[in-house]
Protein backbone atom coordinates (compact mmCIF):
# COMPACT_ATOMS: atom_id res chain seq x y z
CA UNK A 1 0.00 0.00 0.00
CA UNK A 2 1.45 3.38 -0.93
CA UNK A 3 2.01 5.97 1.75
CA UNK A 4 -0.47 8.40 0.21
CA UNK A 5 -3.39 6.13 0.86
CA UNK A 6 -2.52 4.83 4.30
CA UNK A 7 -5.46 5.35 6.56
CA UNK A 8 -7.10 4.17 9.71
CA UNK A 9 -9.80 1.55 9.61
CA UNK A 10 -13.38 2.77 9.63
CA UNK A 11 -14.86 -0.67 9.24
CA UNK A 12 -13.79 -4.16 8.45
CA UNK A 13 -15.55 -7.19 6.99
CA UNK A 14 -14.29 -10.36 8.62
CA UNK A 15 -14.99 -13.71 7.01
CA UNK A 16 -18.45 -12.55 5.99
CA UNK A 17 -20.90 -15.06 4.52
CA UNK A 18 -24.37 -14.13 3.42
CA UNK A 19 -27.27 -16.36 2.44
CA UNK A 20 -30.45 -15.59 0.50
CA UNK A 21 -32.30 -18.56 1.99
CA UNK A 22 -30.19 -21.55 0.90
CA UNK A 23 -28.18 -19.63 -1.66
CA UNK A 24 -24.78 -18.56 -0.41
CA UNK A 25 -24.29 -15.19 -2.09
CA UNK A 26 -21.16 -14.03 -0.26
CA UNK A 27 -18.31 -16.36 0.59
CA UNK A 28 -15.79 -15.50 3.24
CA UNK A 29 -15.34 -11.82 2.48
CA UNK A 30 -12.64 -10.04 4.44
CA UNK A 31 -11.68 -6.52 3.43
CA UNK A 32 -10.87 -3.31 5.27
CA UNK A 33 -12.78 -0.06 4.76
CA UNK A 34 -10.39 2.82 5.32
CA UNK A 35 -11.52 5.97 7.05
CA UNK A 36 -12.20 9.00 4.82
CA UNK A 37 -11.29 7.07 1.69
CA UNK A 38 -13.36 5.82 -1.21
CA UNK A 39 -13.48 2.07 -1.65
CA UNK A 40 -14.93 0.78 -4.91
CA UNK A 41 -16.51 -2.64 -5.41
CA UNK A 42 -16.33 -3.88 -8.99
CA UNK A 43 -17.20 -7.14 -10.70
CA UNK A 44 -19.62 -8.65 -13.22
CA UNK A 45 -23.37 -8.73 -12.62
CA UNK A 46 -24.33 -11.21 -9.94
CA UNK A 47 -20.89 -11.25 -8.30
CA UNK A 48 -22.34 -10.08 -4.99
CA UNK A 49 -21.07 -6.51 -4.85
CA UNK A 50 -24.49 -4.95 -4.19
CA UNK A 51 -25.31 -7.76 -1.75
CA UNK A 52 -22.11 -6.95 0.11
CA UNK A 53 -22.85 -3.22 0.09
CA UNK A 54 -26.33 -3.81 1.50
CA UNK A 55 -24.92 -5.75 4.44
CA UNK A 56 -23.44 -2.47 5.67
CA UNK A 57 -26.82 -1.00 6.49
CA UNK A 58 -28.65 -4.24 7.16
CA UNK A 59 -30.89 -3.83 4.14
CA UNK A 60 -31.24 -7.61 3.93
CA UNK A 61 -33.10 -7.64 7.25
CA UNK A 62 -36.14 -6.37 5.37
CA UNK A 63 -36.68 -9.79 3.79
CA UNK A 64 -37.22 -13.05 5.67
CA UNK A 65 -34.87 -16.02 5.19
CA UNK A 66 -31.75 -13.92 4.73
CA UNK A 67 -28.84 -14.76 6.99
CA UNK A 68 -25.47 -13.27 7.84
CA UNK A 69 -22.41 -15.11 9.17
CA UNK A 70 -19.18 -13.47 10.20
CA UNK A 71 -18.76 -9.81 11.09
CA UNK A 72 -18.65 -6.28 9.85
CA UNK A 73 -17.08 -4.28 12.62
CA UNK A 74 -17.60 -0.55 12.73
CA UNK A 75 -15.10 1.75 14.42
CA UNK A 76 -14.42 3.62 16.67
CA UNK A 77 -16.59 1.48 18.96
CA UNK A 78 -15.64 -1.81 17.27
CA UNK A 79 -19.24 -2.99 17.17
CA UNK A 80 -20.34 -5.85 14.92
CA UNK A 81 -23.17 -4.22 12.99
CA UNK A 82 -24.45 -7.60 11.82
CA UNK A 83 -25.09 -8.82 15.34
CA UNK A 84 -28.80 -9.50 16.01
CA UNK A 85 -28.36 -7.48 19.20
CA UNK A 86 -27.66 -4.37 17.16
CA UNK A 87 -30.76 -2.46 16.04
CA UNK A 88 -30.70 -2.07 12.21
CA UNK A 89 -32.28 1.38 12.54
CA UNK A 90 -29.32 2.41 14.67
CA UNK A 91 -26.97 1.11 11.94
CA UNK A 92 -28.82 3.06 9.27
CA UNK A 93 -28.46 6.23 11.34
CA UNK A 94 -24.72 5.82 11.11
CA UNK A 95 -24.44 4.39 7.60
CA UNK A 96 -26.54 5.95 4.88
CA UNK A 97 -27.18 4.85 1.34
CA UNK A 98 -27.68 6.36 -2.11
CA UNK A 99 -29.30 4.16 -4.74
CA UNK A 100 -28.96 3.55 -8.44
CA UNK A 101 -32.01 5.50 -9.47
CA UNK A 102 -32.77 8.77 -7.73
CA UNK A 103 -35.59 7.99 -5.30
CA UNK A 104 -36.76 11.18 -3.64
CA UNK A 105 -39.82 10.92 -1.41
CA UNK A 106 -43.05 12.46 -2.77
CA UNK A 107 -42.45 15.50 -0.64
CA UNK A 108 -40.87 18.92 -0.99
CA UNK A 109 -37.14 19.37 -1.47
CA UNK A 110 -36.89 20.64 2.09
CA UNK A 111 -38.84 17.77 3.62
CA UNK A 112 -36.80 15.18 1.72
CA UNK A 113 -33.61 16.41 3.35
CA UNK A 114 -35.27 16.95 6.73
CA UNK A 115 -36.74 13.45 6.75
CA UNK A 116 -33.91 11.63 8.53
CA UNK A 117 -33.63 14.43 11.06
CA UNK A 118 -37.35 14.28 11.86
CA UNK A 119 -37.07 10.50 12.30
CA UNK A 120 -34.38 11.27 14.86
CA UNK A 121 -36.85 13.53 16.69
CA UNK A 122 -35.42 16.84 15.53
CA UNK A 123 -38.39 19.09 14.82
CA UNK A 124 -37.21 22.55 15.80
CA UNK A 125 -37.65 24.74 12.73
CA UNK A 126 -34.41 26.73 13.10
CA UNK A 127 -32.30 23.57 13.57
CA UNK A 128 -33.95 21.86 10.60
CA UNK A 129 -33.44 24.89 8.39
CA UNK A 130 -29.79 25.10 9.24
CA UNK A 131 -29.10 21.40 8.79
CA UNK A 132 -31.03 21.20 5.51
CA UNK A 133 -29.08 24.14 4.12
CA UNK A 134 -25.72 22.64 5.14
CA UNK A 135 -26.65 19.26 3.64
CA UNK A 136 -27.80 20.85 0.38
CA UNK A 137 -24.62 22.91 0.23
CA UNK A 138 -22.48 19.82 0.85
CA UNK A 139 -24.36 18.07 -1.92
CA UNK A 140 -23.65 21.02 -4.26
CA UNK A 141 -27.36 21.60 -4.78
CA UNK A 142 -28.09 24.62 -2.59
CA UNK A 143 -27.60 27.31 -5.23
CA UNK A 144 -29.94 25.55 -7.63
CA UNK A 145 -32.81 25.02 -5.18
CA UNK A 146 -32.56 27.71 -2.48
CA UNK A 147 -35.41 29.71 -4.02
CA UNK A 148 -37.77 26.76 -4.31
CA UNK A 149 -37.18 24.61 -1.26
CA UNK A 150 -40.87 23.88 -0.96
CA UNK A 151 -41.35 22.69 -4.53
CA UNK A 152 -41.99 19.02 -5.05
CA UNK A 153 -38.69 17.07 -5.36
CA UNK A 154 -39.93 15.34 -8.53
CA UNK A 155 -39.69 18.67 -10.37
CA UNK A 156 -35.88 18.47 -10.23
CA UNK A 157 -33.79 16.96 -13.06
CA UNK A 158 -32.36 13.43 -12.67
CA UNK A 159 -28.92 14.68 -11.66
CA UNK A 160 -30.45 17.15 -9.20
CA UNK A 161 -32.68 14.43 -7.74
CA UNK A 162 -29.62 12.25 -7.18
CA UNK A 163 -27.81 15.11 -5.44
CA UNK A 164 -30.95 15.61 -3.36
CA UNK A 165 -30.75 11.96 -2.31
CA UNK A 166 -27.11 12.52 -1.41
CA UNK A 167 -28.14 15.58 0.63
CA UNK A 168 -30.80 13.46 2.37
CA UNK A 169 -28.14 10.87 3.18
CA UNK A 170 -25.72 13.57 4.37
CA UNK A 171 -28.20 15.35 6.63
CA UNK A 172 -27.90 12.73 9.35
CA UNK A 173 -24.09 13.09 9.45
CA UNK A 174 -23.41 9.48 8.51
CA UNK A 175 -20.11 7.84 9.28
CA UNK A 176 -20.13 5.80 6.09
CA UNK A 177 -21.96 6.54 2.86
CA UNK A 178 -22.92 3.67 0.60
CA UNK A 179 -23.36 4.39 -3.10
CA UNK A 180 -24.99 1.68 -5.20
CA UNK A 181 -24.30 2.58 -8.85
CA UNK A 182 -25.10 6.22 -8.10
CA UNK A 183 -24.57 7.50 -11.64
CA UNK A 184 -25.75 4.69 -13.89
CA UNK A 185 -29.01 6.52 -14.61
CA UNK A 186 -27.34 9.89 -15.20
CA UNK A 187 -25.80 11.63 -18.21
CA UNK A 188 -22.02 12.27 -18.34
CA UNK A 189 -22.22 15.84 -17.05
CA UNK A 190 -24.41 14.89 -14.07
CA UNK A 191 -22.08 11.92 -13.52
CA UNK A 192 -19.05 14.21 -13.44
CA UNK A 193 -20.75 16.47 -10.89
CA UNK A 194 -21.55 13.50 -8.63
CA UNK A 195 -17.95 12.26 -8.94
CA UNK A 196 -16.65 15.74 -8.11
CA UNK A 197 -19.00 15.76 -5.12
CA UNK A 198 -17.75 12.38 -3.90
CA UNK A 199 -14.21 13.67 -4.11
CA UNK A 200 -15.15 16.60 -1.87
CA UNK A 201 -17.13 14.44 0.52
CA UNK A 202 -14.27 12.07 1.19
CA UNK A 203 -12.55 14.69 3.32
CA UNK A 204 -15.33 14.15 5.83
CA UNK A 205 -16.93 10.80 5.12
CA UNK A 206 -15.97 7.25 4.36
CA UNK A 207 -17.45 6.10 1.08
CA UNK A 208 -18.15 2.65 -0.30
CA UNK A 209 -19.30 2.57 -3.92
CA UNK A 210 -20.54 -0.19 -6.20
CA UNK A 211 -20.01 0.61 -9.86
CA UNK A 212 -20.20 -1.15 -13.21
CA UNK A 213 -18.20 1.63 -14.75
CA UNK A 214 -14.58 0.69 -14.27
CA UNK A 215 -13.29 4.04 -15.38
CA UNK A 216 -15.42 5.51 -12.62
CA UNK A 217 -13.81 3.22 -10.05
CA UNK A 218 -10.41 4.20 -11.45
CA UNK A 219 -11.29 7.91 -11.31
CA UNK A 220 -12.83 8.24 -7.88
CA UNK A 221 -11.65 5.45 -5.59
CA UNK A 222 -8.57 5.00 -3.41
CA UNK A 223 -9.05 1.26 -2.99
CA UNK A 224 -10.77 -1.29 -5.18
CA UNK A 225 -12.12 -4.76 -4.48
CA UNK A 226 -12.75 -7.00 -7.49
CA UNK A 227 -15.48 -9.53 -6.74
CA UNK A 228 -16.49 -12.64 -8.62
CA UNK A 229 -19.02 -15.35 -7.73
CA UNK A 230 -19.48 -14.03 -4.21
CA UNK A 231 -15.79 -13.80 -3.39
CA UNK A 232 -13.27 -11.00 -3.31
CA UNK A 233 -10.70 -12.02 -5.92
CA UNK A 234 -8.42 -9.06 -5.29
CA UNK A 235 -8.44 -6.09 -2.95
CA UNK A 236 -5.78 -3.52 -3.69
CA UNK A 237 -4.75 0.07 -4.07
CA UNK A 238 -6.79 1.42 -7.02
CA UNK A 239 -3.64 2.57 -8.83
CA UNK A 240 -2.25 -0.94 -8.64
CA UNK A 241 -5.49 -2.59 -9.77
CA UNK A 242 -5.71 -0.50 -12.93
CA UNK A 243 -2.05 -0.56 -13.95
CA UNK A 244 -0.74 -3.90 -12.77
CA UNK A 245 -3.13 -6.08 -10.77
CA UNK A 246 -1.80 -9.10 -8.90
CA UNK A 247 -4.42 -11.58 -10.14
CA UNK A 248 -4.89 -12.72 -13.72
CA UNK A 249 -8.68 -12.78 -13.23
CA UNK A 250 -8.70 -9.12 -12.20
CA UNK A 251 -6.60 -8.23 -15.25
CA UNK A 252 -8.92 -10.13 -17.59
CA UNK A 253 -11.94 -8.35 -16.15
CA UNK A 254 -10.64 -4.79 -16.20
CA UNK A 255 -9.10 -5.13 -19.66
CA UNK A 256 -12.36 -6.45 -21.12
CA UNK A 257 -11.27 -10.06 -21.64
CA UNK A 258 -13.82 -11.63 -19.36
CA UNK A 259 -15.95 -14.71 -20.00
CA UNK B 1 -1.72 -17.55 -25.02
CA UNK B 2 -3.31 -14.20 -24.30
CA UNK B 3 -7.10 -14.20 -24.05
CA UNK B 4 -9.07 -12.21 -26.57
CA UNK B 5 -11.04 -9.12 -25.72
CA UNK B 6 -14.80 -9.46 -25.66
CA UNK B 7 -14.82 -6.59 -28.15
CA UNK B 8 -12.77 -8.19 -30.96
CA UNK B 9 -12.09 -4.96 -32.81
CA UNK B 10 -9.96 -3.92 -29.82
CA UNK B 11 -7.62 -6.88 -30.46
CA UNK B 12 -7.45 -5.94 -34.14
CA UNK B 13 -6.38 -2.41 -33.21
CA UNK B 14 -3.70 -3.58 -30.80
CA UNK B 15 -2.42 -6.03 -33.42
CA UNK B 16 -2.25 -3.30 -35.99
CA UNK B 17 -0.03 -1.23 -33.68
CA UNK B 18 2.11 -4.30 -33.02
CA UNK B 19 2.43 -4.89 -36.77
CA UNK B 20 3.42 -1.30 -37.52
CA UNK B 21 6.07 -1.39 -34.79
CA UNK B 22 7.52 -4.57 -36.28
CA UNK B 23 7.53 -3.04 -39.73
CA UNK B 24 9.37 -0.04 -38.34
CA UNK B 25 11.79 -2.35 -36.51
CA UNK B 26 12.49 -4.28 -39.72
CA UNK B 27 13.24 -1.05 -41.53
CA UNK B 28 15.71 0.23 -38.92
CA UNK B 29 17.51 -3.15 -38.88
CA UNK B 30 17.92 -2.79 -42.64
CA UNK B 31 19.17 0.77 -42.13
CA UNK B 32 21.85 -0.37 -39.67
CA UNK B 33 23.03 -3.00 -42.15
CA UNK B 34 23.05 -0.56 -45.08
CA UNK B 35 24.83 2.15 -43.10
CA UNK B 36 27.65 -0.31 -42.35
CA UNK B 37 27.73 -1.55 -45.94
CA UNK B 38 27.99 2.04 -47.19
CA UNK B 39 30.96 2.60 -44.89
CA UNK B 40 32.82 -0.67 -45.45
CA UNK B 41 32.21 -0.84 -49.23
CA UNK B 42 32.76 2.94 -49.58
CA UNK B 43 29.39 3.11 -51.35
CA UNK B 44 28.28 6.75 -51.17
CA UNK B 45 25.23 6.17 -53.36
CA UNK B 46 23.90 3.62 -50.89
CA UNK B 47 24.58 6.09 -48.06
CA UNK B 48 22.63 8.84 -49.85
CA UNK B 49 19.71 6.53 -50.54
CA UNK B 50 19.68 5.59 -46.87
CA UNK B 51 19.65 9.26 -45.80
CA UNK B 52 16.76 9.88 -48.19
CA UNK B 53 14.80 6.92 -46.82
CA UNK B 54 14.70 8.22 -43.25
CA UNK B 55 11.38 9.91 -43.99
CA UNK B 56 9.76 6.44 -44.16
CA UNK B 57 10.72 5.88 -40.53
CA UNK B 58 9.40 9.30 -39.57
CA UNK B 59 6.19 8.55 -41.39
CA UNK B 60 5.75 5.27 -39.52
CA UNK B 61 6.42 7.04 -36.24
CA UNK B 62 3.58 9.44 -36.90
CA UNK B 63 1.24 6.66 -38.04
CA UNK B 64 1.88 4.66 -34.86
CA UNK B 65 1.47 7.70 -32.62
CA UNK B 66 -1.85 8.42 -34.30
CA UNK B 67 -3.11 4.83 -33.85
CA UNK B 68 -2.05 4.82 -30.22
CA UNK B 69 -3.89 8.08 -29.55
CA UNK B 70 -7.04 6.67 -31.11
CA UNK B 71 -6.93 3.52 -28.98
CA UNK B 72 -6.23 5.54 -25.82
CA UNK B 73 -9.16 7.84 -26.55
CA UNK B 74 -11.64 5.19 -27.60
CA UNK B 75 -10.78 2.13 -25.51
CA UNK B 76 -9.36 3.56 -22.28
CA UNK B 77 -6.98 0.60 -21.96
CA UNK B 78 -6.21 -0.73 -18.49
CA UNK B 79 -3.58 -2.94 -16.87
CA UNK B 80 -1.64 -5.05 -19.43
CA UNK B 81 -3.18 -3.18 -22.37
CA UNK B 82 -2.31 0.15 -20.78
CA UNK B 83 1.28 -0.97 -20.23
CA UNK B 84 1.41 -2.14 -23.86
CA UNK B 85 0.14 1.21 -25.11
CA UNK B 86 2.53 3.35 -23.07
CA UNK B 87 5.31 1.01 -24.19
CA UNK B 88 4.36 1.30 -27.86
CA UNK B 89 4.46 5.09 -27.61
CA UNK B 90 7.95 4.95 -26.15
CA UNK B 91 9.35 2.22 -28.40
CA UNK B 92 8.36 4.25 -31.41
CA UNK B 93 10.55 7.11 -30.19
CA UNK B 94 13.52 4.81 -29.67
CA UNK B 95 13.10 3.29 -33.13
CA UNK B 96 12.88 6.70 -34.73
CA UNK B 97 16.09 7.75 -32.97
CA UNK B 98 17.82 4.59 -34.22
CA UNK B 99 16.82 5.67 -37.72
CA UNK B 100 18.37 9.09 -37.06
CA UNK B 101 21.59 7.48 -35.81
CA UNK B 102 21.75 5.39 -39.00
CA UNK B 103 21.46 8.49 -41.19
CA UNK B 104 24.24 10.08 -39.13
CA UNK B 105 26.44 7.02 -39.78
CA UNK B 106 25.62 7.33 -43.49
CA UNK B 107 26.51 11.05 -43.54
CA UNK B 108 29.89 10.37 -41.92
CA UNK B 109 30.40 7.52 -44.44
CA UNK B 110 29.85 9.91 -47.36
CA UNK B 111 32.43 12.28 -45.88
CA UNK B 112 34.93 9.49 -45.19
CA UNK B 113 34.54 8.11 -48.68
CA UNK B 114 36.01 11.32 -50.06
CA UNK B 115 39.32 10.58 -48.33
CA UNK B 116 41.61 7.54 -48.42
CA UNK B 117 40.59 4.84 -45.93
CA UNK B 118 42.26 5.16 -42.53
CA UNK B 119 42.29 1.46 -41.73
CA UNK B 120 40.35 -1.72 -42.48
CA UNK B 121 37.09 -1.72 -40.57
CA UNK B 122 36.85 -4.76 -38.29
CA UNK B 123 35.34 -3.73 -34.98
CA UNK B 124 32.78 -1.24 -36.30
CA UNK B 125 30.93 -3.89 -38.36
CA UNK B 126 31.06 -6.21 -35.34
CA UNK B 127 29.57 -3.49 -33.23
CA UNK B 128 26.90 -2.76 -35.83
CA UNK B 129 26.06 -6.44 -35.92
CA UNK B 130 25.65 -6.60 -32.14
CA UNK B 131 23.50 -3.48 -32.17
CA UNK B 132 21.34 -4.81 -34.98
CA UNK B 133 20.81 -8.17 -33.24
CA UNK B 134 19.91 -6.31 -30.05
CA UNK B 135 17.28 -4.25 -31.88
CA UNK B 136 15.85 -7.39 -33.46
CA UNK B 137 15.79 -9.33 -30.20
CA UNK B 138 14.29 -6.41 -28.26
CA UNK B 139 11.42 -6.29 -30.75
CA UNK B 140 11.03 -10.08 -30.75
CA UNK B 141 10.88 -9.93 -26.95
CA UNK B 142 8.24 -7.22 -27.26
CA UNK B 143 6.09 -9.17 -29.69
CA UNK B 144 6.32 -12.44 -27.78
CA UNK B 145 6.21 -10.85 -24.33
CA UNK B 146 9.48 -12.69 -23.67
CA UNK B 147 11.17 -11.16 -20.63
CA UNK B 148 14.08 -13.66 -20.72
CA UNK B 149 15.07 -12.46 -24.18
CA UNK B 150 14.68 -8.85 -23.03
CA UNK B 151 17.03 -9.53 -20.12
CA UNK B 152 19.58 -10.96 -22.57
CA UNK B 153 19.40 -7.75 -24.63
CA UNK B 154 20.05 -5.63 -21.52
CA UNK B 155 23.09 -7.78 -20.73
CA UNK B 156 24.45 -7.66 -24.29
CA UNK B 157 24.71 -3.88 -24.10
CA UNK B 158 27.95 -4.25 -22.15
CA UNK B 159 29.66 -5.93 -25.14
CA UNK B 160 28.77 -3.00 -27.36
CA UNK B 161 29.99 -0.57 -24.70
CA UNK B 162 33.23 -2.60 -24.50
CA UNK B 163 33.75 -2.44 -28.27
CA UNK B 164 33.09 1.29 -28.24
CA UNK B 165 35.79 1.82 -25.57
CA UNK B 166 38.22 -0.31 -27.53
CA UNK B 167 37.59 1.56 -30.79
CA UNK B 168 38.00 4.92 -29.09
CA UNK B 169 41.37 3.88 -27.61
CA UNK B 170 42.57 2.62 -30.97
CA UNK B 171 41.51 5.81 -32.78
CA UNK B 172 43.22 7.91 -30.11
CA UNK B 173 46.47 6.07 -30.89
CA UNK B 174 46.08 6.88 -34.59
CA UNK B 175 45.51 10.54 -33.82
CA UNK B 176 48.51 10.78 -31.48
CA UNK B 177 50.83 9.07 -33.92
CA UNK B 178 49.77 11.09 -36.96
CA UNK B 179 47.75 14.31 -36.64
CA UNK B 180 46.80 14.14 -40.35
CA UNK B 181 44.44 11.28 -39.42
CA UNK B 182 42.52 13.38 -36.88
CA UNK B 183 39.68 14.39 -39.17
CA UNK B 184 38.98 10.79 -40.30
CA UNK B 185 39.57 9.31 -36.85
CA UNK B 186 37.11 11.72 -35.30
CA UNK B 187 34.45 10.75 -37.86
CA UNK B 188 35.00 7.08 -37.12
CA UNK B 189 34.84 7.95 -33.45
CA UNK B 190 31.42 9.51 -34.04
CA UNK B 191 30.25 6.41 -35.89
CA UNK B 192 31.31 4.23 -32.98
CA UNK B 193 29.35 6.51 -30.67
CA UNK B 194 26.26 6.35 -32.95
CA UNK B 195 26.34 2.56 -32.87
CA UNK B 196 26.73 2.59 -29.11
CA UNK B 197 23.64 4.80 -28.92
CA UNK B 198 21.68 2.40 -31.15
CA UNK B 199 22.46 -0.40 -28.69
CA UNK B 200 21.30 1.88 -25.85
CA UNK B 201 17.98 2.45 -27.61
CA UNK B 202 17.58 -1.32 -28.01
CA UNK B 203 18.30 -1.66 -24.28
CA UNK B 204 15.61 0.94 -23.52
CA UNK B 205 13.11 -1.09 -25.51
CA UNK B 206 14.15 -4.29 -23.71
CA UNK B 207 13.79 -2.64 -20.29
CA UNK B 208 10.30 -1.51 -21.21
CA UNK B 209 9.41 -5.01 -22.39
CA UNK B 210 10.38 -6.31 -18.96
CA UNK B 211 8.07 -3.69 -17.47
CA UNK B 212 5.26 -4.70 -19.78
CA UNK B 213 5.58 -8.39 -18.94
CA UNK B 214 6.49 -8.23 -15.28
CA UNK B 215 5.03 -4.87 -14.30
CA UNK B 216 8.40 -4.09 -12.74
CA UNK B 217 10.44 -1.01 -13.63
CA UNK B 218 14.13 -1.90 -13.93
CA UNK B 219 15.33 1.30 -15.54
CA UNK B 220 18.20 3.16 -13.87
CA UNK B 221 19.28 0.07 -11.95
CA UNK B 222 22.09 -2.43 -12.41
CA UNK B 223 21.60 -4.89 -15.32
CA UNK B 224 18.95 -7.37 -14.19
CA UNK B 225 19.67 -10.96 -13.36
CA UNK B 226 17.12 -13.57 -14.34
CA UNK B 227 16.54 -14.57 -10.70
CA UNK B 228 15.42 -11.12 -9.58
CA UNK B 229 12.64 -11.14 -12.10
CA UNK B 230 11.64 -14.76 -11.80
Amino acid sequence: MSASVQATLKAEAKDLNFYYGDFKALKGISIPVHDKKITALIGPSGCGKSTFLRCFNRMHDLYPGNRYEGEITLNPDNVNILSPKVDPIEVRMRISMVFQKPNPFPKSIFENVAYGLRVRGINKRSVLEEKVEVALQNAALWNEVKDRLHDLAFNLSGGQQQRLCIARALAIDPEIMLFDEPTSALDPIATASIEELMDELKDRFTILIVTHNMQQAARVSDFTAFMYLGEVVEYNDTKKIFTNPDKQQTEDYITGRFG
Amino acid sequence: MEREHTFKQYDAELNEIRGLLLEMGGKVEQMIANAMKALVDRDSDLARRLIASDHEINHLEMAIDEKCLQVLARRQPAARDLRFMTLALKIVTDLERIGDQCTSVAKRAVELNQEPPLKPYIDLPRMANWASVMVKEALDAFVRGDSELAIKVCRDDQFVDGLNDQIQRELLTFMMEDPSTISRALKLNYISKYLERIADHATNVAEMVIFMVKGKDIRHTAPPSGDELA
